[in-house]
Parts: C-alpha cells; sequence; structure tokens
C-alpha cells in the first residue's frame, strides 16, 4: 500500500532551473541502499553543498524561507536521465509531496505516481509565474488540489491541470496497483496459453 | 498501416483499462541497483515471482573493474547490493550471470550478446538506457523499482500509447564519423525533451547499412532525446547477428522465428505524429561541450555564446552549464585538454567500439598526464578482444585494461572523476557530477575518445589518425 495524496497548503520551493536530471537530485553514490528510506540527505548534494561539505546558502533548499515546503517548483524537462526511483524516494524523504513544472521526463513521472507524489504538468508561461512569485516574496504558499484539479499560487491566481483518471483514483486511495493487476491473473494465464502456441521460443526458461 | 512498435505492441496486449493497456512482458533484466527495493517489496507482500525462466539477474552498475573484485568488493553498500541480487536470484530461480561469471557485464550488453533480446519481443530493465534493447525491433524501455516489482509479481505492466516518431537517416558516413556522432547530432538537433512521450523509430539507407552494434548505440541515447523507446526494423544484419547464440530460438524453431520477425517492420503507409529527416553525408565527428547531451556540436567548432542565445532560459541554462564546465565561448573545442579518457559504458564498450579505438591507438602513446581506461561491455567482448590483441594494443599504448562493468560511466564503483578533472568519454550522459562530484565530461565516439587520449586534449580523430 502506498502513501495517499491529500490536498497541500505549503510553502512553494522555486528552483529556477531546466533538465534537473535525476543525476543531480540524488547522486550516484546515494543509490548503494537497499532500503527506500534515508534518502533525503543526498537530495540535490551537489547543489546544496560546496566542495567543503557547507551548506550554499543561496541554493532554496537552504533558505530559511523555503523551509518545510512540500511543493517543489521547476523548470521544464524535470527528472530526466536515470530511471533511478531513489530520485522521487529522496524528495519524499525530504518532504516534498508533488512537483510542478512545465513538463517531466517520462520514467520520472511514473515513478511519482507509484509512490504517491504529484507530478503536476502546468504551461510555462504559468510556472514562470509562480517561480517569479516564490522569489519576490519567499514563504509564498501553494495550493495544490487534485480533487478539482487546481493549482493556486501566492497572489491566487488558480491553474487547472490535467491528470489521468486511474492514476488519479490511485493517488487519492493509495491503491496497490500490484493486487488490481493479479485480479486479472486469469487473463494473463489466457494470453500466456495462446503466446506459447504463436511464439513458442519465447517460454523457453532462461538456465538459471 | 501499423508502425513496428504498434505491431509489437498489439500482439503484447492483455487487456485493457481506459487508455491503458497491460503489456505483457517477454523478458526482464534485473541489476543489483534498482532491484533490492523491489524484492524486498514483494516479499513483504507475501508474494511470489510469476516468470523466474523469463528473467536474467546480472551485477554491473557497481562492480570495480579491477581484479581484487573477486577477492573482496571493499565499498559496504556495493557489497551489499551485489550480495542481495545474487539471494534474490537464486532464492527466486533467476538464471544469474555472477561477478565471476565470463559472461557477466553491462545488462544491455550481455541481452543481446547471450540471444535472449529479439525481434518483436517486450523487455524491461530498471535503467533507463534499456531502449538500446529496441535496435532488435523490440519494445524496451526502461522502469522505475515500482514498475520492477510490478513485473517480478504479474510478468506484465500497464502502459500508455507513446507518439510514434520517425528519424529518418540517410547518407554514407565518412570515414571516422560512427554511429555515436549520428545519434549525438539527432539529440542536438531534437533536444534532451524532444522525444518525450515518443517511441522514436531509426530508419533510412544509413541505418540499413549499419551493424547491430552501430544501431545499439543509437537506440541506446534516444532517452538522452527523451524518449523512453528507441526502435530499428529487424533485417538480415538482426537475424544474421541473432544466430547461433546460446538464447536466440534453436535450429528448431529458427526459421518459424525469423518468419515472424520479418512482418514486424512498420507498413510504408504508416503514420507519425512527428518525422525528422538527417542527412549524415557530411557528417562530422562530434562533441559535446556542456551538461546536456543535446549539447553537441561538430569537433571543428568552437563552445557556443549564450548572449547569442534569444531564449532567457535556455541562455540562463547555457551559462549555468559553462560555469560548471569552466569554459569560455569562443573556445576552439580541439583546445580542450582532458585528463581522464573514459571507454567503455552500454553506449559504446562492444567489440566494434573497442576495435575503432584500438585502431586509434596502436602505435601511439596516452599523452602525458592522462590517464586513459578501457572498460569492454562484457566478459565475452574483453576475451573476444584479447584474442584480437586489442589488449596488447591499449596496454602497448599506456591505456588501462580493465573487467567488465558500468565503471566510469555514473561514477558508482571506485572508477570516478575527482572534483575538477575532464574527461573524454564515450558514455551517454555529461550531467554535473555523473561521473563524479565536480567531474566534467565531454561525450564523444570510442576513435574520437581514443584520440584525446593520446593528444592530452580534444582532438579530430580524422587528422590525429591521418
Amino acid at each position: 500500500m502506498r502513501e495517499k495524496f491529500l490536498s497541500l497548503s505549503t510553502v512553494g520551493v522555486p528552483l529556477d532551473r531546466v533538465n534537473v536530471d535525476t543525476d543531480a537530485i540524488i547522486p550516484a553514490r546515494y543509490l548503494k541502499t537497499i532500503k527506500r528510506t534515508g534518502l533525503g540527505e543526498g537530495l540535490f548534494f551537489a547543489w546544496r553543498y560546496d566542495m567543503d561539505g557547507k551548506e550554499r546558502p543561496d541554493f532554496p533548499l537552504n533558505r530559511p524561507e523555503f523551509r518545510g515546503g512540500e511543493v517543489l517548483v521547476a523548470g521544464e524537462n524535470f527528472g530526466c536521465g536515470s530511471s533511478r526511483e531513489h530520485a522521487v524516494w529522496a524528495l519524499m524523504d525530504f518532504g516534498f509531496r508533488a512537483v510542478i513544472a512545465p513538463s517531466f521526463s517520462d520514467i520520472f513521472h511514473n515513478n511519482c505516481l507509484k509512490n504517491g507524489m504529484l507530478p503536476v504538468t502546468l504551461p510555462a508561461a504559468a510556472v514562470r509565474s509562480l517561480i517569479d512569485a516564490l522569489l519576490a516574496a519567499p514563504g509564498g504558499k501553494i495550493r495544490v488540489d487534485l480533487e478539482g484539479q487546481t493549482v493556486t499560487g501566492p497572489n491566487g491566481d488558480i491553474h487547472a491541470f490535467g491528470v489521468a483518471s486511474f492514476a488519479k483514483t490511485c493517488l487519492l486511495e493509495g491503491l496497490d496497483e500490484i493486487a488490481l493487476t493479479l485480479a486479472s491473473a486469469g487473463e494473463l494465464d489466457r494470453y500466456e496459453r495462446e503466446r506459447k502456441k504463436a511464439t513458442p521460443w519465447l517460454f523457453l526458461d532462461l538456465p538459471g | 498501416m501499423p508502425t513496428l512498435f504498434e505491431k509489437v505492441r498489439d500482439r503484447h496486449v492483455v487487456t485493457v483499462r481506459g487508455d491503458d493497456v497491460l503489456l505483457y512482458v517477454d523478458r526482464h533484466l534485473v541489476h543489483e541497483v534498482t532491484s533490492p527495493q523491489a524484492f524486498a517489496g514483494l516479499s513483504a507482500a507475501g508474494r511470489s515471482v510469476r516468470r523466474p525462466g523469463a528473467m536474467l539477474a546480472v551485477p554491473d552498475h557497481n562492480v570495480p573493474t579491477t581484479p581484487d573484485r573477486s577477492v573482496r568488493i571493499e565499498d559496504r553498500g556495493s557489497r551489499e547490493q551485489i550480495q542481495a541480487l545474487r539471494e534474490n536470484a537464486l532464492g527466486a530461480g533467476i538464471a544469474l550471470f555472477d561477478i565471476d561469471d565470463p559472461r557477466q557485464g553491462i545488462v544491455h550488453i550481455i541481452g543481446p550478446e547471450s540471444g535472449l533480446v529479439q525481434p518483436g519481443i517486450t523487455v524491461v530493465c530498471g535503467d533507463s538506457h534499456t531502449g538500446t534493447l529496441g535496435a532488435f525491433g523490440a519494445i524496451a524501455f526502461g522502469i522505475g523499482t515500482s514498475e520492477v516489482e510490478h513485473v517480478l509479481a504479474t510478468q506484465a505492466l500497464w502502459q500508455k500509447m507513446p507518439l510514434q516518431m520517425r528519424v529518418v537517416v540517410t547518407g554514407t558516413l565518412r570515414p571516422f564519423v560512427t554511429p555515436k556522432d549520428v545519434i549525438l547530432a539527432v539529440i542536438a538537433e531534437i533536444g534532451a525533451a524532444g522525444g518525450t512521450g515518443y517511441a522514436l523509430e531509426f530508419s533510412g539507407e544509413t541505418l540499413r547499412r549499419m551493424s547491430m552494434e552501430g544501431r545499439m548505440t543509437m537506440c541506446n541515447m534516444t532517452i538522452e532525446a527523451g524518449a523512453r523507446f528507441g526502435l530499428i526494423a529487424p533485417d538480415e544484419v538482426t537475424f544474421a547477428y541473432l544466430s547461433g547464440r546460446p538464447l536466440a530460438p534453436p535450429p528448431s524453431l529458427w526459421d518459424a522465428a525469423v518468419a515472424d520477425w520479418k512482418t514486424l517492420p512498420s507498413d510504408p503507409d504508416a503514420t507519425w505524429d512527428r518525422e525528422v529527416a538527417l542527412d549524415a553525408s557530411n557528417l562530422e565527428p562530434h562533441v559535446t561541450w556542456g551538461t546536456s547531451p543535446q549539447d553537441a556540436l561538430p569537433v571543428g567548432g568552437v563552445v557556443p555564446d549564450p548572449e547569442k542565445q534569444e531564449d532567457p532560459g535556455e541562455r540562463a541554462r547555457m551559462l549555468r552549464a559553462l560555469e560548471y564546465m569552466a569554459l569560455s565561448p569562443g573556445t576552439r573545442m580541439t583546445d580542450i585538454p582532458v585528463d581522464k579518457v573514459f571507454i567503455g559504458s552500454c553506449t559504446n564498450s562492444r567489440i566494434e567500439d573497442l576495435r575503432a579505438a584500438a585502431a586509434v591507438a596502436k602505435g601511439r602513446t596516452v599523452a602525458p598526464g592522462v590517464t586513459a581506461l578501457v572498460v569492454p561491455g562484457s566478459g565475452l567482448v574483453k576475451r573476444q578482444a584479447e584474442e584480437e590483441g586489442l589488449d596488447r594494443v591499449f596496454l602497448d599504448a599506456g591505456f588501462q585494461w580493465r573487467l567488465p562493468g558500468c565503471s566510469m560511466c555514473l561514477g558508482m564503483n571506485p572508477d570516478k572523476l575527482k572534483p575538477g578533472e575532464r574527461c573524454a568519454s564515450t558514455s551517454n550522459r555529461n550531467f554535473e557530477g555523473r561521473q563524479g562530484p565536480g567531474g566534467r565530461t565531454h561525450l564523444m565516439s570510442p576513435a574520437m575518445a581514443a584520440a584525446a587520449a593520446v593528444s592530452g586534449r580534444i582532438a579530430d580523430v580524422r587528422e590525429v589518425a591521418r
């Protein structure tokens, strides 16, 4: 069972960069874990800390006005690169529950939904105005309403967003997708029986 | 009417739910970094692996590439992940190419090499470069760990239909211009997010003449243009590559398999959501200057000037990239010195890649102060290279000859850049810190990387090898 996504009203954290890749979100050396927890420590490590391990005071996650914010607002192509789900686990472990951007990489977008984190795609101009508002008045709040599919910016501006209906249900109810799929076990059995006749070479076991 | 992607997809639909289809997964490749949490989740829910015989496991991401790795792995996290993979594979009855197995190697190298990746299949792995395998005319894509768990439990995944893009490449490549240069040029053209939401099929005469190794290099980097799927229609080159491989269809089924595979190519009247054409006849060797794979340009070029960029967002990105890379606009690419050279990764560690690099290294010497690594993609590639004497060529020229693994592509094992070091790399990502914190990466082909190694700076291989 994954976490349910409930509506948020929280400090918005602006990350005014495009192509934020998953190596930047969580560097490879933090992937050497067999757990899903504790990854917040490595989140944006190279951007949060300098080479001596001291916090970079100007990085948004380090600024006191943005601390505790649960919505990250970033530029286009967020989460590009590696498929590492650790990127989502790191964001969530740090406290984020939603990311707003003009576009996301396909794999990162999927990984968010599997963990109860909401990726919100808004037009580039809307994201620009949110980032500008958060930078102009740090500490401003953003409201994300999944049920109504709207984001309300710090200046009261309201932006509608789309979300696939099944993904929405899963998020709102915290459904276990594997259990749902296993309910189709009969169809999987039938598929395998038929395909085994058509392409028998794909049903030879790999030698283990 | 249907495209190659659509044909392969249609034969894998188990059931439909709204816009999503439950897509059957024929083959599942598993490695040590993105699978432990999936096996743990499965076990916590009291579930078992549905079809262990459809899976193959291999440690590759964090294995050291030095001979002492079979004695002891120093790094505790790496050791634990490799041990977890071993226990999970043995426990579930999944085939494992363990660290000392001569078949061990990078997951995207050993899949094709063993013959398990075939036209018309669906194949997934918890790794974004799984698209590599689409070079066989397969639907191959990278997934996250939750989806790895889903495939372990159900042998299927819920998927949306992606948009269809075709990239047609024409023209004969000039000497020393390689598939790596073609794909870098494609990414520069469509951008790092240009393929997001698409399945991207490469076609055209240039692809038809390309070896399977070259086709895999092309499909390997479609993800760097945002496209999760890269595909190339199967043809006689594909069939010849597969023939006789251990996990390819056995002789009794071979003719039926080939007959089936010949029905897969996109129909001539297939429709595309986007088409891109590239004339490769005048293409030059490419290198990257920045921190996104889209930052590729011909080696004869200069570092671009952000001030000439009109889009403010792109200008800011370029300024950040130049600052990180410690480069100034107008600098000739061939004036940029390198500290390290990495020849390897799932992009360029196959036998052809090593031959191309060795041809440049032969009779030359790695420049003073430069450390150059050659990391074969698998134990079998390594063995073949040694039979051809390529290891001697590299060693005599001052390169290091290592054991197979992902190595310096992503810096999870001891092979990484130190802060500020600059690397000529045949890998796929030049992101900030990708090859080690503070490291700077210039992507290029194996021949170009070898030219950089012997020159001590980025160099035009056509001049070095003249």
